[in-house]
């Protein structure tokens, strides 16, 4: 069960523009980057975004899978999210 | 009630760097393919499989009919002659003939296939450095318009028409300094340093080949159409010198090929369709620079074109599947398609036009394409704007008509089925995809390996 | 009346756009609201006060016309524009192709033929002079490395290396010569042109054609401060007619329709003017014209605008320009609204 946390001040806008407070680095992300994210600030597990993204998205568990850990591997890269 | 779920698109961030805040990036996207000529790519896929080399009937008719009315309206007679090493498919060529055309082939191989197809030796030309003698005899007796290349050619030529009393119909490749970079000088007689003009002595000396023509042939991909005028002008001037020392006149000048297409170079930074001159431009150049002809209205020369390029590439298209999709250690993404560089020759000197076939989301990222080839230099493209792909989602890569099925090779993956769109919206199998029998026929293994 | 205006990139190799925005703001005539095209969120035009109604992000050049057609029909819908004057080399191309359809739309341009551009394009410059009896330096185009090493063969080093639309470099040595070629060539591609360097000053004409072969104005400028990047940083316009008479015959042949920024070495041996580059817009001092008295931006919206206008054939010799470098003050909200929707509206 991974999870990873987030830092509080970190504020993804409704546009899906993100603005790094301690590093000075802005990102865009699309719509189900935002929401991906915001879930792992409310600390979810990458088992339980796949669970709550499913149920809402059109898209097969395997797919979506490889998805995310692509993501959440760019997102550790750039240093906005650190593993628990 | 089950409720209706989201459109998902995978989840993408792209980190702003300075100097690259565009959020259309390098390359917009553009509408998908889904059809081309109005049939569905999925089914193209479905009938015939993937990578798929497809061909428009209607599409190179167009091409053939538009760039002669474009000539025609410029110079009285005009003639195309369909440059076989562009594209040698036989319904290609036949696409061609139909729309008479002549052929014009570099080899013997190419000579045997012309003929096969059923066309006149007086509508062939015959050019290239290597002809190799029987080509040469076959070509002579067949009366096919041979272009020599060099003297040791020319003497060949003497040697064979003398040896059997036949006469030859010639023409000599001139090569000519027209401003363009950089400078052909290895095909043909150079015109600056009088070469030229002593191969044409030569020829009018000997009482067994007849000149009835000149040819050049400037280059391949040539952006600048003054450099046509320039060479036309050139031959003009060389024919207004054999009319006035031989009283002679030629009956064909042939003008060659390299027109751009609007494929873009890797080298380019603009896109070709915003750079390259129209063709219309390069028939201006070409008939202002033949109006210097001496010769009167009546007695004008027919002017030949082997354009292969311009009149194929836009009718070719490559359909490929994604094989899978990757991130590369720098973060970069790379997806992986069913097409490699051994299907996509040109890809080592074009960015194709490169179009996904299905909607896809409206975020792009750079991407890599890879080949499928276990081979480092599988590339198809470093570096183009595109949406997240799926697997088994397909691309169409555009503009592949031209010098991709006559370079391709058998390499690590067999060659794919080639299909024709016919007019009439029916779709041909053109070439089959190969088989293990087919590759191996040639191939045979010494008595002493055989045994296990 | 709305104008839209590219090269926003005010920044230590300026763009253009800034400059011309300020000479069409002195317009007494018309009630000018600008319209700012731009590509990078971070070009400085659009951070700057009273220049831009409002900021608009374009395609890059090498996205293809219908992507740039696109967007600027969307762009057209929200602000009705009446004139576009594009200001950056690489676009014109672009530009010109699309002058049709952006006229179907309503909106006017004043921009010279493809023909035209490409008899200045850098690679065919030469040939010009040649034909033209206008000095120019030494040229060879270079289509690969092995073009470099002929480089001693025909040359003296130092030679400059200079790619089609931007960049030029002066190098002494083989070592220098290949890594500017190769930093040119993966920015620019080919062809790179090798030219003589010649010692002298530099003195530049800012000159509108009206392209029917008159020209409509012209300002000459001496260099008195290059930067090491070798942009003028401050200048002087200067009194000397063989200039004049040099940009005349050059906007002349050429039928030059258009802005046009032509650049010239005065040789210190012989004291000539040498013809190094044509440019086919205004330069981004253009806003010394008008502070000399010739305001060609704004004349050219006149012709655009189908006035009768007069050659304007005299100017203040010594007036100055000193360019400077100010830091503009935003905040992330103004700047993700910039970066995440690629464009903003001025409140003024």
């Amino acid at each position: 069960m991974s999870k990873y946390s987030v830092p509080e001040t970190l504020a993804v806008s409704d546009s899906g523009f993100l603005f790094l407070p301690n590093t000075g680095e802005t990102f865009t992300l699309n719509l189900v980057g935002k929401e991906i994210l915001n879930l792992l600030q409310d600390g979810l597990s990458e088992e339980e975004i796949v669970k709550h993204m499913l149920d809402r998205y059109d898209i097969d568990e395997r797919s979506l899978e490889k998805d995310l850990s692509d993501f959440i591997m760019q997102l550790r890269k750039y240093s906005i999210i650190k593993e628990e | 009630m089950d409720k209706v779920k989201k459109r998902y698109e995978r989840p993408i961030i792209t980190k702003h760097y300075s100097g690259l805040m565009n959020k259309f990036g390098s390359k917009s996207i553009s509408a998908p393919k889904t059809t081309i000529e109005g049939i569905p790519v999925e089914y193209l896929v479905d009938q015939f499989g993937s990578p798929l080399y497809v061909f428009s009937e209607k599409q190179i008719r167009e091409n053939q009919r538009n760039a002669y009315r474009i000539f025609r309206n410029r110079y009285p007679k005009v003639q195309f002659a369909w440059s076989y090493k562009t594209n040698y498919l036989d319904a290609v060529c036949s696409v061609f003939h139909q729309e008479n055309s002549w052929a014009e082939v570099v080899s013997e191989f190419e000579l045997d296939k012309a003929l096969r197809l059923g066309v006149l030796g007086s509508n062939i030309i015959f050019n290239g450095p290597s002809k190799g003698k029987t080509a040469l005899q076959k070509a002579i007796a067949q009366g096919v318009k041979i272009h020599i290349d060099h003297f040791d050619e020319l003497y060949d030529l003497i040697e064979l028409t003398e040896s059997n009393n036949h006469k030859a119909k010639v023409a000599i490749r001139v090569n000519m300094d027209v401003g363009v970079y950089p400078k052909w000088d290895r095909f043909g007689f150079n015109y600056e340093n009088g070469e030229a003009w002593h191969a044409i002595r030569r020829i009018l000396s000997s009482k067994n080949l007849q000149l009835v023509g000149l040819h050049t042939h400037i280059g391949t991909y040539i952006m600048s159409a003054e450099a046509y005028r320039i060479a036309a002008s050139k031959l003009a001037a060389l024919a207004r010198s054999i009319k006035q020392e031989f009283d002679i006149m030629v009956d064909y000048i042939d003008m060659g090929g390299g027109f751009a297409s609007n494929n873009t170079l890797i080298s380019q930074y603009l896109p070709a369709e915003e750079v390259v001159p129209g063709l219309e431009q390069f028939a201006d150049s070409i008939a202002s620079g033949l109006f210097e002809l001496p010769y009167k209205a009546e007695e004008l020369p027919m002017l030949i074109l082997e354009t292969g390029r311009a009149l194929i590439d836009n009718a070719g298209y490559l359909i490929s599947t994604v094989i899978a999709n990757k991130r590369l250690a720098d973060g970069r993404r790379a997806v992986i398609i069913d097409a490699g560089v051994n299907l996509l020759f040109t890809s080592f000197w074009y960015k194709h036009k490169i179009t996904p076939a299905q909607e896809s989301g409206l975020h792009t990222e750079d991407t890599t394409i890879f080949g499928p080839l276990c081979m480092n230099i599988d590339c198809i493209r470093e570096s183009i704007m595109l949406p997240a792909l799926k697997r088994g989602e397909r691309i169409v890569i555009e503009y592949t008509g031209a010098y991709d099925n006559t370079q391709w090779m058998q390499f690590i993956n067999l060659r794919p089925n080639v299909v024709m769109i016919m007019e009439d919206g029916s779709v041909e199998l053109i070439r089959k995809a190969e088989t293990l029998e087919y590759l191996t026929e040639c191939e045979l293994i010494p008595d002493k390996l055989k045994t296990r | 009346m709305k104008i839209a205006v590219t090269g926003l990139n005010a920044t230590d190799n300026p763009g253009p756009g800034v400059p011309v925005i300020r000479c069409l703001k002195e317009s007494k005539e018309y009630d000018i609201d600008i319209i700012g095209l731009f590509y990078d969120s971070l070009d400085p035009g659009i951070y700057m006060e009273n220049i831009c109604a409002a900021c608009y992000m374009i395609p890059y050049p090498s996205s293809g016309v219908n992507a740039l057609f696109d967007r600027l029909k969307v762009i057209h819908e929200k602000e009705k524009i009446d004139v576009i004057i594009p200001t950056l080399d690489s676009e014109l191309y672009g530009f010109v192709k699309l002058q049709g359809k952006l006229a179907d739309l309503g909106i006017k341009t004043f921009l010279p033929t493809a023909e035209q551009l490409n008899i200045r394009s850098k690679d065919k410059l030469f040939e010009f002079c040649d034909t033209n009896q206008i000095k120019a330096p030494k040229n060879i185009l270079a289509a690969s490395v092995k073009d470099i090493y002929s480089i001693s063969e025909k040359f003296e080093y130092p030679v400059v290396i200079k790619g089609i639309f931007y960049d030029a470099y002066v190098v002494n040595n083989f070592e220098e010569a290949v890594s500017a070629f190769n930093k040119i060539r993966a920015k620019w591609g080919y062809p790179i042109i090798v030219q003589e360097y010649l010692k002298g000053d530099e003195f530049n004409v800012v000159a509108l054609g009206d392209g029917n072969g008159q020209m409509t104005g012209a300002v000459a400028m001496r260099k008195l401060y290059i930067t090491d990047k070798g942009k003028g940083w401050a200048g002087i316009t200067i009194n000397d007619n063989r200039l004049i008479e040099l940009s005349r015959k050059v906007i002349e042949r050429i039928n030059w329709r258009s802005g046009m920024e032509l650049e010239f070495i005065k040789s210190a041996e012989t004291g000539e003017y040498y013809l190094i580059e044509i440019n086919p817009r205004f330069p981004a001092w253009t806003y010394l014209a008008p502070a000399a008295g010739q305001n060609l931006p704004l004349l050219m919206l006149k012709m655009m605008l189908g006035e009768d206008v007069k050659p304007l054939t005299s100017y203040t010799i010594g007036t100055i320009f000193v360019r400077s470098s100010w830091d503009l003050i935003t905040d992330i909200k103004t700047f993700e609204q910039i970066a995440s929707f690629g464009e903003i509206k001025w409140t003024k």
